[in-house]
């Protein structure tokens, strides 16, 4: 199967001018950020909880800068209120790349984190692109447009955590 | 233990032309300010995150002085928030914090440990290079200048009275002179700030 590669990420957040990350490690992103750290163009600033990032992202966007969040599902789920408060609240055009832990395409579902994920995302009424694969991956420029645009959170969904987006290659 | 809003007033004799972030003493500050359009009075957006918040702008304007006045509730809620701002280690911002020991807008109850907390000492342990502790005036008007000449970041830990609200929230006087937004827009206007392309 066709795999999502961290380059390719990589040159999205590049293409569409992300000046900050504000990121807490996750099984699906690790080798990303080996890349992103010796990525001049890019500050990455680590937080502890998920919904610091959010909070930490609308301040970046007040100040002029372009963050992009990159979390996981789990964590997205944690920060409901952050996302709602400083998010939304704000109208911080920020994309939130979100590893989406558990989901399969098959749509056998054994974890709690994938299932409730889209769910969580409907019930914030934030819209959402899922990536799988290097084809897929405009859709980030798609996302990062429509954040733009509507002056909102916009999140892509990294649907590739069992196939290879955390190896080196 | 000090008034919020005579310890702001000494600030505001010291505040230069700093992005002030004033937290839960907006309601005071907004009396004070004669610069408003450097002021973020942003009420409550989401408990826990001023500190978050002011990082981001302060990464964000590294030219410009960023005061924040957050609470000890919020950063008992957000106090992961402190080892980030240590590693990134914004020199311009100012991390005051007022803590009364109880959630004053919610009636009054005592914070966890209020008695006992040492909130100098956590920022202190999360890598903050400078932490202060004041509880009154006088040590606070001593202490602001050397506090603000210092490079950030900074933590101040204040002892405020507690000026406890006790009315339902659609009951409180509105004291928000303008809506976040707009004051996000205001400042970017002021200090002449353009989103990237």
């Amino acid at each position: 199967m066709a795999e999502l590669s961290p380059a390719t990420v990589l040159a999205e957040l590049k293409k569409n001018g992300a000046t900050h990350v504000v990121w807490l490690p996750d099984s699906e992103t690790n080798f990303l950020y080996v890349l992103m750290s010796e990525e001049p163009s890019l500050d990455l600033v680590p937080v502890s909880r998920e919904g610091h990032a959010f909070s930490t992202a609308a301040g970046l966007a007040a100040g002029g800068k372009k963050p992009v969040i990159l979390i996981q599902n789990t964590g997205m789920m944690e920060s409901g209120d952050s996302l709602r408060g400083w998010g939304l609240g704000m109208n911080v055009p920020v994309v939130m790349m979100v590893g989406y832990r558990g989901w399969t395409r098959h749509g056998v579902i054994n974890d709690t984190a994938a299932f409730y994920t889209e769910r969580f995302l409907h019930a914030f009424n934030i819209n959402y692109y899922l990536v799988e694969s290097d084809e897929d991956a405009d859709r980030i420029s798609i996302a990062f447009a429509e954040a733009e645009r509507e002056k909102r959170p916009v999140a892509v969904l990294v649907g590739d955590e069992y196939h290879g987006f955390n190896v080196s290659r | 233990m000090m008034k919020t809003a005579e310890m702001l007033d000494i600030f505001n004799k010291h505040r230069g032309d700093a992005v002030v972030i004033p937290g839960r003493g907006g309601r005071f500050w907004v009396e004070l300010s004669d610069q408003p359009d450097r002021d973020l009075p942003l009420g409550d957006p989401a408990m826990g995150g001023h500190a978050s918040f002011a990082l981001g702008l302060a990464l964000a304007l590294p030219d410009q002085r960023v005061v924040l006045f957050d609470s000890e509730g919020d950063v008992l809620m957000g106090m992961g928030a402190l080892p980030t701002i240590a590693e990134k280690a914004p020199a311009n911002l100012y991390h005051f914090m007022l803590d009364n020991g109880v959630y004053a807008t919610t009636g009054g109850q005592p914070v966890p440990n209020a008695e006992q907390m040492e909130y100098d000492v956590v920022a202190q342990g999360c890598g903050y290079p400078a932490t202060y502790a004041i509880d009154n005036l006088e040590d606070f008007a001593s202490q602001i200048e050397e506090i603000l000449n210092r490079p950030g970041p900074v933590f101040v830990a204040l002892k405020i009275d507690p000026e406890i609200i006790n009315e339902p929230i659609n009951a409180r006087p509105q004291w928000q002179r303008k809506t976040r937004n707009q004051a996000v827009a205001d400042m970017q206007a002021e200090l002449g700030i353009e989103r990237p392309a």
